[in-house]
């Protein structure tokens, strides 16, 4: 059922459960099941942080349906560089987004359902809610087996991992999200969740791989929605609310007001990579050169994002130690970024002797330190 | 009692946060903060160990993943002290003190123990402050905080204007007393809460109450000057812009931009502006465009620019060179490199379509895709970025019609196209007709390139794209 026009001009989630909607009767329960139309992973992680913020769970109980177009999302915590394929993501167009809730790096497509459950923080309890999504699942499907782990993960068959959990706990009230694998694509999952960057040291929350599999692949007549409807059942009954889901746009600023602000601050530099927790790069270069190849060591230590300090052991006078003193301050302060180091390399080159041999080496060079961003 | 706080604490940020003893707009924020305490009987400066409460599900320890404060931060109740993480769960902990930050008990990545101490805040005395009943509003957000912030979770009504009216002046919805139906928040109310926020130097009050400052002259009417007048005209009360100035350190882009533009401060630069008749080559990539689309390449005007530019080159082989650092040796460049300035969201950059001389005009329609589209991908590679030896800039597509650009080092010479207008012209009739006009302002390198060389470069340029089948002749 889609939002009544009226209903714009009512702020608040809470209006929904107050206004009475024709043949439908007002929920007295103390719970709410939306969903968002939008599959923009940014804006549906911006809808978790309005309703954490936003709304009062002590009365009314939320479940948030959300799915994406190509994502990998990272936990609070953790490390873009250690998790993933960062250059594997810019060329497919693939989103990077990181989540405010801790846990592990998943990947989320439109055949991989999320679901969001919001309480008070009294009322927090993952198991739970993942027990209610098992036993939704088996209602549907009784033939599959399906459990839950002490680790919160939902396995099927004892072996695949089908869900994985994370969770939000603010001062008076808590989310508990998780996955749901339906029909995800497994080949760009696993391509794009295998970090190539080598030497990386950090303290960052590891994610730890598992094997999957999707719902479908188990049973075939099995689609995302008849998993949403089965599990909005179970919750609909067990919080004896009537079977309706609420359809958000994300966008909605009327709505939710101040959404589009916390969308924007979710997609900044700052907040994906910025905040990735102190790290440092101990790696070689091979750099193939004229027939012989050099091994270059380098070095580098990166905090909020930027590179703090860097240490490239070049050959003596293989580059002009003017030059080698100016890229390691150009480098210095500046995001471990390769668009960015792109463009203040290549600067840089400008402003030097226009020597082609001095050339081929800075271009070879920066092209290997780009590689490890 | 203002005076004597500043003799007795040593911390100027404890009075700021404390009373609405406001000298900059910076402390607005703080203002807001402090509201109403707890009652409780502490002393000034008594230290109070904030442990780790329970996180639920029977946690007993966390790990400390961010502090927000450090020591010397004050804080209020609600702000957020740090984030902890156990077993997939992130935490957000938050004071439930008013005070000042004076001990953390762990670094980043320590654990940290359920009903161990957190944090030593030196809690603020309640004297001197009415002691009110034990209700404590929550912080408004300033945009540059932590989107952490709990916030009072009542909805409140507004209207969207309300709404912007609130957002656009930094305050809480949550905040403000709503006096219209159902409460609902109207503008008066925004307003109200507004000029009691904008305490001047105030003396310290009895009552925790702020008076709302006369409003200046010049922004009441000048009606009420008239005293013939029965009607009375509601004094608007004056908006207050909280915003602050920003510092924040040059970087990426930008410092690339810095670097390259003190270089080209060196090159003493001589301008030449002309306007083209682009009439016949509107006309000629009307008929192209399509032919381009079928071979899954878009076609603008740039192409064109640019190949007529290498022809240009051709002759005058000095627009394509390098001065060396001691203008000792000029370098022609046998490649034509031609850059083409480039918009991102994150600034200029210039990649270059390389060995224009022995491309067609498609060839360099196609790399241009190419090169646009990694560009706002931000996955320009070096090679694309360096080697450039000339460079266009076609600000016309943003706007403009003359521009004065800045020459790349280490190139010697640029042009600026402005926009296409349709403008009256005569043809060689005398008659008025329509024609397509745009200009370019050429910028050249005096040391080793003459007005004269620039202007008949720009001629030869122009005669080739007024008259396109020209090129026709001395493409290579």
């Amino acid at each position: 059922m889609v939002l009544q026009p009226s209903l714009k001009n009512c702020l608040g989630l809470s209006c929904i459960l107050r206004t009475p909607k024709a043949g439908f009767r007002s929920t007295a329960g103390g719970a709410l099941v939306i969903q968002s139309v939008s599959n923009d992973v940014y804006q549906n992680l911006a809808v978790e942080d309005w309703i954490h913020d936003h709304m009062d769970l002590e009365k009314r109980q939320v479940l948030f349906l959300w799915r994406n177009s190509p994502a990998v999302v990272i936990g609070r915590h953790q490390n873009p560089w250690q998790e993933c394929n960062l250059r594997l993501l810019r060329q497919k167009n693939i989103k990077l987004a990181r989540r405010r809730s801790g846990g592990g790096t998943v990947y989320h497509d439109l055949g991989n359902i999320n679901l969001t459950f919001f309480t008070s923080r009294k009322k927090y309890e993952r198991m739970e809610n993942l027990k209610l999504v098992v036993k939704a699942l088996k209602a549907l499907r009784p033939q599959l087996d399906v459990h839950v782990t002490d680790r919160y993960d939902i396995l099927l068959d004892r072996h695949y991992k089908i869900s994985g959990t994370a969770a939000k706990l603010g001062r008076t009230s808590a989310y508990h999200h998780c996955t749901l694998l339906c029909n995800a694509d497994k080949f760009v999952l696993s391509s794009v969740l295998k970090s190539p960057y080598k030497g990386l040291k950090s303290n960052a929350t590891p994610s730890v791989p598992a094997s999957v599999k999707n719902l479908f692949e188990e049973d075939p007549s099995l689609t995302s929605e008849m998993l949403l409807d089965a599990i909005v059942k179970e919750y609909v009954t067990q919080h004896q609310i009537d079977h309706h889901i609420t359809l958000i746009n994300p966008a909605d600023e009327t709505l939710l007001p101040g959404i589009n602000n916390k969308t924007k601050e979710l997609q900044t530099w700052e907040w994906v990579y910025g905040k990735t927790p102190k790290f440092s790069i101990s790696t070689c270069l091979n750099m193939a050169y004229k027939g012989s190849v050099l091994d270059v060591k380098v070095n580098m230590d990166v905090k909020h994002g930027r590179i703090e300090v860097c240490n490239i052991d070049l050959p003596e006078q293989w580059l002009p130690p003017a030059l080698y003193s100016k890229l390691v301050k150009s480098l210095t302060g500046s995001k471990f970024c390769p668009n960015e180091t792109t463009a203040l390399v290549t600067t840089l080159l400008r402003v030097c002797p226009q020597d082609d041999e001095l050339h081929s080496r800075w271009n070879l060079l920066c092209e290997n330190m780009i590689m490890l961003m | 009692v203002c005076i004597h706080r500043v003799r007795s604490c040593s911390s100027i940020r404890f009075i700021k946060s404390k009373y609405v003893c406001v000298f900059d707009k910076s402390a607005l924020k703080f203002s807001h903060q402090q509201r109403l305490f707890r009652t409780s009987a502490v002393s000034c400066g008594q230290i109070v160990q904030f442990k780790l409460s329970d996180i639920g599900e029977g946690i007993t320890e966390v790990t400390v993943k961010e502090w927000y404060i450090k020591e010397g931060d004050s804080v209020s109740q609600f702000d957020s002290i740090c984030e902890v993480q156990s077993d997939k769960a992130s935490v957000t902990i938050t004071s439930r003190y008013d005070g000042i930050i004076r001990k953390l008990h762990y670094s980043i990545d320590d654990i940290a123990f359920v009903g161990k101490p957190l944090v030593d805040i030196e809690i603020d005395a309640s004297k001197g402050v009415a002691s009110e009943e034990d209700v404590v509003e929550t912080p408004p957000m300033s945009h540059d905080e932590h989107t952490h912030q709990e916030i009072k979770g009542h909805k409140t009504l507004a209207t969207p204007a309300v709404r912007r009216l609130a957002m656009e002046n930094n305050i809480k919805l949550s905040e403000v007393v709503g006096t219209g139906k159902d409460n609902r928040i109207l503008k008066e109310d925004i307003l109200n809460y507004l000029a009691k926020q904008t305490g001047a130097i105030l003396p310290p009050s009895p009552k925790a109450e702020i008076i709302p400052p006369l409003p200046k002259s010049e922004t009441v009417p000048a009606a009420p000057k008239d005293k013939a007048r029965k009607i009375p005209i509601p004094v608007s009360r004056p908006i207050v812009f909280s915003g602050k100035d920003k510092t924040e350190p040059v970087t990426g882009f930008q410092k690339a931009m810095v670097k390259t533009m003190s270089a080209a401060l060196k090159i003493p630069h001589f301008g030449y502006c002309d306007e083209i008749d682009l009439t016949q080559l509107v006309q000629l990539r009307e008929e192209l465009k399509p032919v381009a689309e079928i071979r899954g390449v878009k076609l603008s005007f740039m192409p064109f620019f640019i190949k007529a530019a290498s022809l240009g080159l051709l002759q005058y082989p000095i627009l394509n060179a390098s001065l060396d650092e001691n203008c000792q040796n000029v370098t022609y460049k046998a490649s034509h490199n031609i850059g083409v300035a480039m918009d991102t969201g994150q600034g200029l950059i210039v990649p270059n379509v390389k060995n224009v001389q022995v491309c067609s005009v498609f060839d360099i329609a196609s790399e241009l895709n190419r090169l646009q589209s990694l560009g706002s991908a931000g996955q320009l590679g070096t090679s694309d970025l360096t080697g450039g030896t000339f460079t266009l800039s076609n600000i016309g597509t943003i706007g403009g019609t003359y521009a004065k650009p800045v020459i790349l080092p280490p190139e010697v010479a640029i042009g600026a196209l402005g926009k296409i207008q349709v403008l009256p012209r005569f043809n060689g009739k005398g008659e008025v007709y329509k024609a397509q006009i745009m200009n370019v302002s050429w910028s050249a390198d005096h040391r080793i390139i003459d007005g004269a060389t620039m202007a008949r470069f720009s001629n030869l340029w122009k005669s080739y794209l007024e008259n396109p089948a020209s090129m026709l002749l001395d493409l290579k």
